[in-house]
Order: C-alpha cells, then sequence, then structure tokens
C-alpha cells in the first residue's frame, strides 16, 4: 500500500507566487490564479493552494478555522470539541465549484471562532497559544479531522490538483484580499493528500515553499522540544513552526527570524564592520543553530499586514521580486510576474539569505 | 614460579637475508625482545618478551622484521578458547586482577558501522565543499530559553560562556602521568593551531602548558590531583570526570614508579607514591551533591568558564544525562564502553558499560522529551574512529566528539594494549625519559593536525553530499542515517528506520 | 643556504642515519644488497654516551679549514657546499686531523669522503633527514648563514 501523507518524508519540487498590495487596496484571486498558469510543469497535479489575507473583515475578531473532514460523524465530534473551548460564532460549508480535475473531496468546512475566555483563564493561556494547541491537538489526535487555516482575516484554500484548478474550484474570483500567496506542488511519491498541499498555516502565518531542506530533521527534533507536532513530515510544515517559535513566541522580528533560519557564514559575519550587527549575527546562530536551515528553499511568508520572501543562503532556488505602483510580485519565474502585471518594475532576484519584507502600510488592513 | 604455562603470544620473524644487522631493533625495544648473540653480528629475538608494538618493525631500515601471532594453539575449544585459557594460567600464576590497557577489544557490536549515511539525489542538489563554504565550527554549553532584549527593543546579544571549536571534535581526556610531557606537548600545540580543545585528564597541567590554556580543558577528577586555582583559572572549561568508559565504577591507580619529577609536581603529590583515584568522588554521593560541586567550580572561576560533567555510558545514562543537565552543568561528555584507558581491570574494561552509539541516541532523546536538551550540550566519546563516526555521532544528536584513541595513533600508538607496563615505545605511554624523548612534539602535534584536517575534509564531503552546508544543520539530523542489520528494537533506541525504508 | 643540523634533544642514537647515508651513496638499489655482512663507511656519524647521542657531519664551515690544509688541492668548497674531488685525494689525512668536527674519514679504500648533501647521489635530500625517525636532523635554512 502507498504510504499516506505524514507517514513518510515526501521531497517536492514546486512553484510559488505571491502578490501584495502596500496600500491594502484588495484584490479578487483571479490574478494569482492566473500567475500560476506559465508555471504549469512546476507542479504535478499533485497539490495547488492558496493563501488570502484581509478577506474575512467582518469577521476580523475571530480565527477561522478551515477544516477538512472525512465524515460527518468526525465533523461532529470535532464540533463537540469546539464548543467546549470557543464560541463558535458561524459555521458553514466552503463554497466549491465542481470541477472534472478535482475529486475525491473531504468535507470542506470553515468555523469562525473565539476561545472561552473562562478556559483560557482555567489553562492561564494567551489566546494564541491555547489556538496553537488546539490546532496541534486536533491535527494530531482527532483522526479524519483537519485544520489547515487558523488565522483572523485570512484563510488558505489547497487541494489535490493544478494549482490554477484549485483556485477556480474554492471560487477564489469571489474573495478580495490585499495579499495573496500561491504554491503548486512537485511531490515526489505520494498520491497526494488535500492536507499535505500548500501553504501550510499555523495562526496567520502561512508558508508556501519551494525546496527540499537538508535540515529537515534537525529542525523537526529542535522545533518538537516546544510542542509543536510535524504530522506531516513537510519542509513547509517544519518552517512554518519555525517562523511561529522565532516571531511569535521569541518575539524576534522578520529579518532577525531571516538571520536564523538562513543565517549568513561565520565569514561574512566576521567582516562585518558594524559592531552592534555582528554581535547580533553571532548571537542569533550561536542561540539557535538548530534552527538554521540548509539545502534549497525559496519560501513566502504571509503574516498579517505583510508578506516576506526568503531564499536559502546558498540561492539554490529561483526567486524573482517585482513591482508596479502599490503592489509587489514575489514568485519562481519572471513569467508568472509578467501575467499579474507586464509592467512590472525593479524586477531582481534577491540574494541567498536576504529577507524581502513588505509591509502594508499601517491601519490599511 | 617453575614453568609458568604460557607460550609466546608473539613470533618476532627476521629475514636473514634482509637483515643487515644494523641493530636499530635492538637499540628500540625497551622490553629487549632483540639482542647481538655475544661476539657476533648476529640478531636473536626473545618472542616471549615481545608485545607487538612494532618499533622495530617499523624502523628496520630493511624491512627484515615481521611479528607474527604465534600459532602454537591449545587444542581448539569454542567455549575455552585460547585467550581465555592464557588468562586463567596467568592468574593461576599471579593470583592477581588482570590488567589491560587502552578499549575493549572484544567482538561485541560496533553501531557505527551498522548506520549508513544519504546523500542528495535529484530532489536536491548536493553541495561541492571545494566550491562553497561548508562551515563546521560549533559552539558548547548552555543556552539561554529565551532570548532577550534591552529598554531600547534591541537584542542583548549576551551569551553563557562556551566553548567554541572550529570543528566538532576535541582531544579527550588523558594525564600527564598516564601519558608522557611530549605527548602532552603534541596534543596542546595541535589543538591550539587547529582551534580545538584538548584535556588534561586528572594529573594536573605542566606549567609549560598553560599558554595553551584558551585550547585546555582542565579535568577535576576524584583524585583532585593538581587541582588548584590557577590550573581552573587557565582552562577554556573544566570538566568534571565521575568515570570513564573503559573502567565505569572504578577509579584509577598510577603506579609510584611513574610518579616521577615534573608529573609528581603537576600532581602535587610526593614522588614516588602511588596516585589512586577512588571510585566515586568522595563529596559526591546522590546527584545534589555534584550541584553542589559544579556550581563550587563555577563560583572559583567567577562563572567564566562552561562546567563538563563527564561520566561513563552506563545502562541507564538517558536518566543520569537527565540529572546532570539539571545540575547546572554547561556540557554533558558520555564516554562509551570501548573508550581507551592507561590500564584497566580486564574484567571491568572488556564487560561493563554499554555501547556510545545507544547511549548517545538515548540521551539526546531523553532531554528532547524533557524539553532541556538546549541546557547542555552533548560530547561522545568512546571509540569515534573516523569521520564517519563523527558525521554518524552528530546526526545521532551530539554536539560534538571526543577522540583519544585515534588521537594516540596519530601520535604512533600501535594499539598493542600495554601501556600499564609504562615502557612505550613510541614514548606516549612512559615516564622513562629514554623513551619519552621519541616522540618529538614537532612531529605530533603536526600529525595531529593532518589527522584532523583529513577528517574535516572528510566531514565536509559527507555533509556537502547531504546537501548540508553547516555541521548545526547535522546535528540530531537522523532522517540522515539509515540502519542496517538492526533489529526493530536496535533501531527504536538509535530513532533510525532501516535502509530501504 | 640549506644545511644539516641536528637537534640532540630528539637524537634517540638509533643509527638509522649512518646505514641510511651508506645506503644512499652506495649506488644501489636494495639496502639489504648494499650493506649486509660488510663495515659501513658513513658520512655521518652518531656520538655521544646513553645519556645524550647526536648525529654529526660536514657543518659546510663558511672558513673551511679542510680546504686551507688539504695538500692535494682535492678539498673545494663551491656554492656553499664543501666538496671533495677524491681523484684527487692522496689518502693524507690531514683533513681528518684538523676537522673540529671529525666530519671526514676514509672510505673502504682509504680515500677521504665526506657529506656532500646527498647532491652527489640520487636521493635529492639528504637520505639521513628523509629517514630520521624522530625529526632529530633536519635540512633548513637558518639565520646564521645569511
Amino acid at each position: 500500500m502507498t504510504p499516506k501523507e505524514g507517514q513518510v518524508r515526501i521531497p517536492s519540487g514546486c512553484a510559488i507566487a505571491a502578490v501584495i498590495s502596500r496600500e491594502g487596496n484588495r484584490m479578487t484571486g483571479e490574478r494569482i490564479i492566473e500567475a500560476m498558469k506559465p508555471m504549469h510543469d512546476r507542479s504535478n497535479g499533485l497539490g495547488g493552494g492558496f493563501a488570502a489575507y484581509g478577506i474575512y473583515p467582518e469577521y476580523r475578531d475571530f480565527y477561522a478555522l478551515h477544516f477538512f473532514f472525512d465524515s460527518r460523524d468526525t465533523r461532529k465530534t470535532c464540533e463537540a470539541y469546539l464548543k467546549e473551548r470557543f464560541e463558535i460564532y458561524k459555521a458553514e460549508r466552503i463554497p466549491t465549484r465542481k470541477l472534472p480535475q478535482i475529486t475525491d473531496e473531504p468535507m470542506i468546512w470553515r468555523y469562525f471562532v473565539a476561545p472561552l475566555q473562562s478556559v483560557l483563564r482555567d489553562l492561564q493561556l494567551d489566546e494564541k497559544e491555547f489556538v496553537v494547541r488546539t490546532v496541534m491537538h486536533i491535527n494530531t489526535s482527532m483522526k479524519g479531522a483537519y485544520i489547515f487555516s487558523s488565522g483572523k482575516n485570512m484563510g488558505t484554500f489547497k487541494a489535490v490538483g493544478f494549482p490554477e484548478d484549485v483556485g477556480v474550484y474554492y471560487r477564489l474570483d469571489e474573495y478580495e484580499g490585499y495579499a495573496w500567496t500561491a504554491h503548486g506542488r512537485y511531490p515526489t511519491n505520494t498520491p497526494g493528500w488535500w492536507g499535505g498541499a500548500h501553504p501550510f498555516t499555523l495562526l496567520d502565518y502561512s508558508v508556501v515553499h519551494n525546496g527540499e531542506i537538508s535540515s529537515y530533521d534537525a529542525n523537526r527534533r529542535y522545533i518538537e522540544m516546544f510542542g509543536y507536532k510535524c504530522t506531516l513530515q513537510t519542509d513547509t510544515e517544519v518552517i512554518t513552526y519555525i517562523l511561529d517559535y522565532l516571531i511569535r513566541r521569541q518575539e524576534l522580528t522578520l529579518s532577525e527570524a531571516a538571520s536564523v533560519i538562513a543565517a549568513p557564514f561565520w565569514s561574512t559575519i566576521e567582516g562585518k564592520t558594524d559592531l552592534e550587527d555582528k554581535r547580533k549575527h553571532i548571537y542569533l546562530r550561536t542561540l539557535f543553530p538548530s534552527l538554521l536551515i540548509t539545502g534549497p528553499f525559496s519560501i513566502v511568508l504571509g503574516f498579517d499586514g505583510g508578506l516576506m520572501a526568503l531564499n536559502d543562503r546558498l540561492k539554490l532556488r529561483s526567486m524573482v521580486v517585482g513591482e508596479k505602483d502599490d503592489k509587489v510580485f514575489v514568485a519562481s519565474e519572471e513569467a508568472a510576474i509578467r501575467v499579474m502585471e507586464p509592467d512590472a518594475g525593479n524586477l531582481y532576484a534577491p540574494a541567498g539569505g536576504e529577507p524581502v519584507i513588505i509591509r502594508v502600510k499601517e491601519g490599511a488592513y | 614460579m617453575g614453568v609458568e604455562y604460557l607460550t609466546p603470544e608473539y613470533e618476532v620473524i627476521r629475514n636473514e637475508n634482509r637483515c643487515i644487522a644494523c641493530g636499530v631493533c635492538v637499540r628500540q625495544c625497551a622490553n629487549e625482545v632483540h639482542a647481538f648473540l655475544e661476539g657476533t653480528e648476529k640478531i636473536i629475538s626473545d618472542d616471549a618478551k615481545c608485545v607487538d608494538c612494532q618499533r622495530c618493525v617499523s624502523l628496520c631500515p630493511t624491512h627484515a622484521l615481521k611479528i607474527v601471532k604465534n600459532d602454537c594453539r591449545l587444542r581448539e575449544n569454542a567455549n575455552w578458547d585460547n585467550d581465555t585459557i592464557r588468562e586463567v594460567y596467568k592468574q593461576a600464576n599471579s593470583g592477581g586482577v588482570l590488567l589491560s590497557s587502552m578499549g575493549n577489544p572484544k567482538p561485541l557490536p560496533v553501531y557505527w558501522d551498522k548506520i549508513l549515511i544519504n546523500a542528495s539525489q535529484v530532489t536536491n542538489p548536493p553541495i561541492d565543499p571545494l566550491r562553497e563554504p561548508m562551515e563546521t565550527r560549533v559552539f558548547l554549553g548552555k543556552r539561554p530559553q529565551k532570548v532577550e532584549r534591552g529598554a531600547d527593543g534591541k537584542l542583548r546579544c549576551e551569551l553563557l560562556p562556551m566553548i567554541e571549536l572550529s570543528m566538532p571534535i576535541m582531544f579527550s581526556a588523558m594525564s600527564y602521568g598516564s601519558i608522557s610531557y611530549n605527548a602532552h606537548a603534541s596534543l596542546a600545540r595541535a589543538a591550539q593551531a587547529l582551534g580545538i580543545c584538548y584535556n588534561t585528564g586528572e594529573g594536573g597541567l605542566h606549567e609549560d602548558f598553560y599558554a595553551y590554556g584558551d585550547n585546555t580543558i582542565v579535568q577535576v577528577a576524584s583524585g583532585r590531583f593538581g587541582v588548584h586555582e590557577n590550573y581552573l583559572e587557565a582552562a577554556r572549561a573544566i570538566e568534571i570526570k565521575m568515570g570513564q568508559g573503559a573502567k565505569p565504577g572504578i577509579g584509577g591507580h598510577l603506579p609510584g614508579s611513574k610518579i616521577v619529577g615534573d608529573v609528581s609536581r603537576t600532581r602535587m603529590i610526593p614522588e614516588g607514591s602511588d596516585a589512586i583515584t577512588p571510585a566515586p568522588h568522595h563529596d559526591i554521593y546522590p546527584i545534589e551533591d555534584l550541584r553542589q560541586l559544579v556550581f563550587s567550580l563555577k563560583d572559583a572561576t567567577d562563572y567564566r568558564k562552561p562546567v563538563i560533567v563527564k561520566v561513563a555510558a552506563v545502562h541507564n545514562i538517558a536518566a543520569i544525562a537527565s540529572g546532570i543537565a539539571r545540575s547546572g552543568a554547561d556540557v554533558i561528555a558520555i564516554d562509551g564502553f570501548r573508550g581507551g584507558t592507561g590500564a584497566a581491570p580486564t574484567r571491568i574494561r572488556d564487560n561493563v558499560g554499554i555501547p556510545i552509539e545507544l547511549a548517545l541516541a538515548a540521551v539526546d532523546q531523553r532531554l528532547r522529551d524533557e524539553g532541556i536538551r538546549n541546557d547542555v550540550s552533548l560530547v561522545v566519546g568512546g571509540s569515534v574512529r573516523s569521520a564517519s563516526d563523527v558525521v554518524k555521532a552528530i546526526a545521532l544528536g551530539a554536539d560534538a566528539c571526543y577522540i583519544a584513541t585515534a588521537a594516540l595513533l596519530a601520535l604512533g600508538c600501535h594499539l598493542c594494549r600495554t601501556c600499564q607496563s609504562g615502557k612505550c615505545n613510541w614514548g606516549i605511554a612512559t615516564q622513562r625519559p629514554d623513551l619519552v624523548k621519541r616522540l618529538n612534539p614537532d612531529v605530533g602535534s603536526e600529525r595531529l593536525v593532518h589527522l584532523m584536517d583529513a577528517w574535516r575534509h572528510e566531514i565536509k564531503e559527507l555533509m556537502g553530499g547531504m546537501g548540508i552546508n553547516s555541521v548545526e544543520a547535522l546535528r540530531g539530523n537522523r532522517l540522515m542515517l539509515r540502519g542496517v542489520g538492526l533489529t526493530e528494537k536496535e533501531l527504536q533506541i538509535l530513532g533510525i528506520a532501516h535502509a530501504g525504508e | 643556504m640549506k644545511r644539516v643540523y641536528v637537534n640532540e634533544a630528539w637524537c634517540l642514537g638509533c643509527h638509522l642515519c649512518e646505514y641510511n647515508c651508506a645506503f644512499a651513496n652506495s649506488g644501489l638499489q636494495d639496502m639489504a644488497t648494499a650493506l649486509k655482512g660488510k663495515p659501513i663507511y658513513p658520512r655521518i656519524h652518531i656520538e655521544g654516551s646513553d645519556a645524550i647521542t647526536y648525529a654529526v657531519s660536514c657543518r659546510h664551515c663558511t672558513d673551511p679549514i679542510c680546504v686551507k690544509s688539504c695538500i692535494a688541492g682535492a678539498i673545494r668548497k663551491r656554492d656553499g657546499v664543501v666538496r671533495i674531488d677524491q681523484t684527487k685525494c692522496v689518502g693524507c689525512l690531514t683533513c681528518v686531523l684538523v676537522c673540529p668536527y671529525g666530519a671526514l674519514s676514509p672510505n673502504e679504500n682509504g680515500v677521504m669522503q665526506k657529506c656532500e648533501l646527498c647532491l652527489q647521489n640520487s636521493c635529492g635530500e639528504p637520505a639521513c633527514v628523509t629517514g630520521c625517525p624522530n625529526r632529530a636532523i633536519v635540512y633548513e635554512e637558518r639565520e646564521e648563514d645569511a
């Protein structure tokens, strides 16, 4: 029997793309779907997905939990579990379009929820940590239920299929967001599973990733010390948890977090003339050696109010950035950017380990 | 004593056609195996005295000599093998505990040899260390749990004292006394040249080597030989020796004949007195006492030196390590049952302790399960024989390896395992001045540097093949390992999958 | 100018240098064939007692007294190396008398010979140096010669 996702480690190649409006102008999903078309050959139809920010403004105070269920019973059990912990503001099926290219669908639901304050007080946990623990619990212990999106005012949509079909299937033309990321997957040895498609998310962090990291098990075994459970055995999952750990729990800035996972070489650090910067890099590398990510990767991290694009420190995967007016584009190939915006300018390939951080202006998201 | 029943273990074979009677063998053998037949140019050999150290073989300019195992055998018996019977004879002759040295030579499993390393193909590029940077630097010590920022929001880049190594290898503890001044000089100089550390062992630090302090780990063992304020101050780090892989649960005994001159001064004990290392630290009976010693040493050095606690790999090593990690130690060093020694009771060397590979895997996992892996670094030793053993150890979870036997081999040791005799023909495990001078530290340190340079290259090649360009990303990366011919249980303890999975 | 120097701290008195020297200057391929059963005539000698030993060979003096005293004009210093023209040597042993180091000695035919740094044979580098097991004999340039 072919092993399921999570039972084996699956290396995969990929295509990524992203767009963001610095002014917070909202765009439908059509443009990002188009961007994936010229990169069709970078995927093999075994996974595609999108993350969109700013799509649920009317529910912005609630965590939007997107679920895959294998059966109605599972959903009932899971709902009962949620009710003990959260106020469920709204529960509904995520609307989809039937397509011949997308088959074997699970039940796809979303819940807008707020943690019960009494429960938080009992557990002495802050809200985000509580949501993280809930997600970890459901994804590891509740067979047949899987939360694939858990942030506020954002959502992930993913499936087994080519990304351009997945976008149509989820009716992304009907959503409007200020930032979008997209992913097409080329897994090498699995039939593909809906939950295994990208983006991978935790809270409002979403990661699309192209590459195969060689540091995987070193990173995984480290991050699992802090309550994270890598159930999917994918790079994207572990990268998401690392970023959550560094940014939310260690309260590092984005660029500091980038300096941990794509740390400059010691020789580069030693050559730095800015002594404060040098000390900072020595400190971060010494403190978090096990969170250095090696091997090829290009990632786009989505978060509340922005995106960060980052390559591995040797730049072993392609990634280009371009801009036009208020919009910034990131993609594995320039062709994808040209589809989104034929007149995009300032095109460049960021150096290995050089984070490109784009934020929406304050108050516009 | 009449007849001892012991036939010589080795036979010295001299090719008379090639022997030019230069007498190098005669002059070089401290065991006095070779001699000129009186009044002639002919050299004869007494097989019974030969320990198979191969000094004569190596120096013979015409390659006229070889040492072979004596094929005079007792009647074959799968239960009572030759060595077992010889040991009975020896004990019946002497009435004593059998002594041996260096590591356990028994054919027990070597897990390193049953673990294979991964390489990248197609989905991920291998990295060529000759073209791309490849990093081997490591820092050993305790890491704070939380990043701290000052009032200005900037990171407070303060770290606890750590040991920085240019590569994840250190020379393990060997005391001055058990090995010679020149052996220590070679180790100290090589450690400095390489940017790594060597370890004084329990015999104190000779005043000539204070200059190498930044590359020196000083040991505090149960005998407290040579321990004083300046000794602690001189070091990069301090190691509390609780046990040794070759002889867990027992102390040591350096005979008075080796406590001469500088050895006596450095150990701070009278010349000619036996140096008896007690089995336990008599101020450490339970774990809480260890904590007191750790902090006494830190207090004594103003919290500027990391403290290493070294233990032998024994059955419940994971629990022991967990206790040590909570004792304030910065580094745990674990010594496996195949580790070397200058002298140990044979029965203990060959039957006590567990393999380092299993101990390492168990400890690393336990510390992670308990969430305290960052509180300590792990250093493992006990027969790390090559660069690939180092790579496997790191992938299993070690921060660095201790090597000693390999270092001695680089200095000329031929593993004859008779260190306890004090007549080391290679100038290593001896205090006899005429033998000590055989090890020129210029040569010794150069050979150690060569060995480590070679290993560093090999480590880089292996890492590059896996697509890893820094040793940090290899540490604990067990997915890079696969077992061959191991049982489910062994794989489970090692935390690795079987080849083909 | 590179010379052969000996550091007595590391000289083990093993006499290998003498045999390596004799073999190097034998012109033969195999040491056993060259030296077996014969007395050897090396150009380097181990001196000393049980307590200390050291190898002695020609120092290639700045102002060599052997050159001045040779009655046959057989010893010359060329390119910093004191050499002997064995065809001119008459075997008078004057050089032996004057050399403060005892660096000259007769060969099996009574003709004088001395260390010429293995420049006259095919060793490339002095055989005593390459064969010394403890790097007690070195071939190097030192300040004092400059």
